[in-house]
Parts: structure tokens; C-alpha cells; sequence
């Protein structure tokens, strides 16, 4: 099996690792750099469980072959918090117990960051569409919703 | 499996040649879960969207040229894009997630051949056009000529398309892409109806109507553009016969499937039920462009 080796940023620390050319990205962010907050639920694209941000868009990990991030700058869930302070979002869905079983949560707030990132304000409806790429089986969402809100206002608040 | 990312279009067609068992891919959104489903690996695959033809957006000269591999997600947030073609820029919209848009691709929503395939419809009504990258050269292909069936394409082997090219439409001219799901997002079309129209005044001048999702490939529905022709738009709708016509037109050039999506029955209903909303949307958007 050809092995490439792979160089770029993950969560600002530039890497490199050597991987398999059929190992998608998810794999290698697991096995090869230990990062193991992103999760592999369907493995189709279809759940989100895996998503990161590769040059700051949301992408299904699964969805991508090691090989093609090469040269791109990733963030996991890892790299959302700034050292031991938690990025909003990951204080207000532990405060709103926006999560029961957590597989899909790494893959929620990652895209929830997307979201706020390109609009602090969002009305319920953008978030939903933003979010429908990520399922969670557990809370009926409703808590996930209220959760992006609140970080939404803390955000804005932060901002002003 | 080795996996390749050439930087121009000779270099790809090189590897391409170089193993028989080869295959070109874009987002790969349909081709690694093809390939977890059990269909088998290619030897060496072949990632596009490092040649920068297959992911840059031009408009030059009344023409947009759209690479290939271009994300969609970077057409729907073109405003002028999404001006000029609302009904493609909603059709590219809808292929799956935020996740999946930064991925799916038009050629790879085409090349993978699905009669569902979104974007498809809508582009056949705006009459795109394929560039095809082959060994004895380039060569262009209307995009309504490319899926010959479920999975099957015109495209021989070693070829590829590099991009598309869409002119922009006439004055008062403007489409409309709708599509039935069972849920709000997420989900393959029961059926998809494209509908792109120029109006004279409040007279449609020229219709075209196109269906996915309801036969083995994509149908244009020839009976549905002929009543839209002649026919004319008073506060913002086309009469009930107009209406009743491309309806019946819409319904009867299908031949699906039953499937858990839907029945033959139920995809005929919709499908003329689709095709007469989407005629009036892009009647009245047209009227409204000028």
C-alpha cells in the first residue's frame, strides 16, 4: 500500500504524518495525530459525527482521503477552546445539557462555530439549515438550538 | 489503492492513461460511499481540484465558465451567480449538507449520474454546456447529452470534463428549480422539475422544461414548453389552462421507478404538480429581470 506524506496545520500546529492514500482523513486525524474528538458515525457523509474545518469549512472528514489535506489548515474540535477556556459554544451545551450519549457533539460544535463565525446572529431557521448536515439521536435538538442561541448572544455581548 | 493530485489537465489525462483501472474524482461525496458500500476500489484515483481550471468561476463576454470541481457551495454564495440563475444556484444548493456543499461539484453531480442528481435539471434548462478533456483533445458536449443512464455516461474512457460553460440568459429570461423530498433537507429528490423561460412583455416567448428523478435519465418535456409559449402572465400567474397543460405535458413524459421514495404514481402527480409551480416561478422572476 503507497504511503504519502501529508504536511499541514491542525488546530495552528503545522504536522506532517505519513498515511495510507486510502485512509480518509478522519483515520488519520484518529490513529496517525491522536485527535479523537472528531467520530466516525455513518461513515458516508450523512451524519456529521466527523466534521471539521478544512481553510474554515465545514467538511465531513470521512468524506475526504488523507492525502488531499495537504497543504490545508484543519480545526478539530480540539482546537476550538482557547487553552483552558472553553469557547462559548462548548459552555452553553454543557450549561443546557445539550447532549446525552456526546458521539455527535465534537461534529455539532464544530459546525455551530462555523455557523457563528460567519453570522454571529443567526435566527432559529439558519441555525437548523446549518446544522442539518449533523445528527444527534438523542436530544430532539431542541436543546442543541437553544444552546447555539445562547452562545450566539454571549458571542455578540463579547463582540460589543 | 494511490491516489494522485495532478496540477493540470495534460498531467491528468497522462495518469489516466496510465492505468486502465483509474478514475477521476472531485468532492468523492458519492465515491467513498460507493466504495464502503462494497463497489470496488480503483487502483489509483485521481483528485482534480488541484488544476486550477477545475475550480475557478469566470464571467466574461456573456459567459460563465464554471470548473468543474468548483464546490457548489462557492456558486451559491456568488450573488451575481445567484442573480443571474436562481433556479441553478437553488438546484446546487440542495445536493446535501453544508458539509457536503463545500465538496459536491457539478461535474461530480453529473458524472456520477444519478437521475436524481440536482443540479442537473437545471442546468439542462440554461442549456449548459460540458468541456471535455480527452486524449485527441478538447471537445464540448451539451450537458443533456452526458447521462445516457442510471450510473452511465457518454464521457469514453480517459475523458473527463474540465468545466462548464452557461451563457447568460436573454433579457426578461429567468428559472426556477423545485424538487420534493420527504423531509426539509438531506435527502435525494422524488422528484426534481427545472423550468427556465424568456418573457415578451407578459407573453412567454421561449420555454424549457426538464424533469430528474421520474426516468432512467434526465427528460425534457417538450408538450410542457410548447403550452408555456404563447401563453401569458396576468398579476403574477399564467392562466389554469396554461398551467393544467404543462402539468399533464410534466406528467406524462415520465417512466419511474417505485421505489421507498415514492411510487410510479405518486412521482407522475408530483411531477406535473413541480413542473406548473416551477413555470410560474421563473414566469413571474422573469417578468421582474430586466
Amino acid at each position: 500500500m503507497p504511503r504519502t506524506h501529508v504536511n499541514c496545520t491542525v488546530n495552528g500546529d503545522e504536522v506532517d504524518f505519513l498515511s495510507a492514500d486510502d485512509t480518509s482523513l478522519l483515520n488519520a486525524l484518529r490513529d496517525e495525530l491522536g485527535l479523537i474528538g472528531a467520530k466516525e458515525g455513518c461513515g458516508t457523509g450523512d451524519c456529521g459525527a466527523c466534521t471539521i474545518l478544512v481553510d474554515g469549512r465545514v467538511n465531513c472528514a470521512c468524506l475526504m482521503f488523507a492525502p488531499e489535506a495537504e497543504g490545508t489548515s484543519i480545526t478539530t474540535v480540539e482546537g476550538i477552546a482557547q487553552g483552558d477556556h472553553l469557547h462559548p459554544l462548548q459552555q452553553t451545551f454543557l450549561e443546557g445539557a445539550a447532549l446525552q450519549c456526546g458521539v455527535c457533539t465534537p461534529g455539532f460544535l464544530v459546525s455551530a462555530k462555523a455557523l457563528l463565525d460567519e453570522n454571529s446572529n443567526p435566527t432559529e431557521t439558519e441555525i437548523r439549515f446549518a446544522l442539518a448536515g449533523n445528527l444527534c439521536r438523542c436530544t430532539g435538538y431542541d436543546k442543541i438550538i437553544r444552546a447555539v442561541q445562547e452562545a450566539a448572544v454571549q458571542v455578540n455581548g463579547a463582540s460589543k | 489503492m494511490r491516489y494522485a493530485a495532478p496540477t493540470t489537465v495534460d498531467e491528468a489525462l497522462e495518469l489516466l492513461r496510465s492505468d486502465p483501472d483509474s478514475r477521476v474524482f472531485a468532492g468523492a461525496t458519492d465515491l467513498i460511499p460507493q466504495i464502503r458500500a462494497g463497489r470496488p476500489e480503483p487502483a489509483l484515483l485521481i483528485d482534480l481540484k488541484r488544476i486550477e481550471r477545475l475550480v475557478a468561476v469566470s464571467h466574461n463576454n456573456g459567459t460563465w465558465t464554471v470548473g468543474a470541481a468548483t464546490p457548489t457551495a462557492a456558486l451559491t454564495a456568488d450573488t451575481e451567480f445567484s442573480a443571474t440563475f436562481p433556479g441553478l444556484s437553488e438546484a446546487s444548493g440542495l445536493i446535501g449538507s453544508d458539509q457536503i456543499q463545500n465538496r459536491s461539484s457539478w461535474g461530480g453531480n453529473l458524472c456520477n449520474a444519478s437521475p436524481a442528481a440536482d443540479s442537473v435539471p437545471a442546468l439542462i434548462v440554461n442549456d449548459a454546456t460540458a468541456v471535455i478533456a480527452g486524449n485527441s483533445g478538447e471537445r464540448t458536449a451539451s450537458v443533456a447529452d452526458v447521462v445516457t443512464g442510471p450510473g452511465q455516461t457518454s464521457l469514453s474512457d480517459g475523458e473527463f470534463i474540465i468545466e462548464f460553460l452557461v451563457n447568460d440568459p436573454p433579457a426578461n429570461s429567468s428559472d426556477a428549480y423545485l424538487r420534493l423530498i420527504p423531509r426539509t433537507e438531506m435527502d435525494i429528490a422524488v422528484v426534481g422539475a427545472a423550468v427556465q423561460l424568456t418573457m415578451d412583455g407578459d407573453t412567454v416567448a421561449s420555454a424549457r422544461v426538464a424533469l430528474g428523478a421520474v426516468a432512467p435519465t434526465f427528460v425534457r418535456v417538450p408538450d410542457a414548453e410548447a403550452a408555456l409559449v404563447g401563453s401569458s402572465l396576468n398579476n403574477g400567474t399564467l392562466d389554469d389552462g396554461t398551467l393544467d397543460a404543462v402539468a399533464a405535458a410534466a406528467s406524462a413524459a415520465c417512466n419511474p421507478i417505485d421505489d421507498k421514495r415514492g411510487t410510479i404514481q405518486y412521482r407522475r402527480q408530483v411531477a406535473g404538480v413541480l413542473a406548473k409551480r416551477a413555470a410560474q416561478t421563473a414566469a413571474q422572476r422573469a417578468q421582474g429581470a430586466s
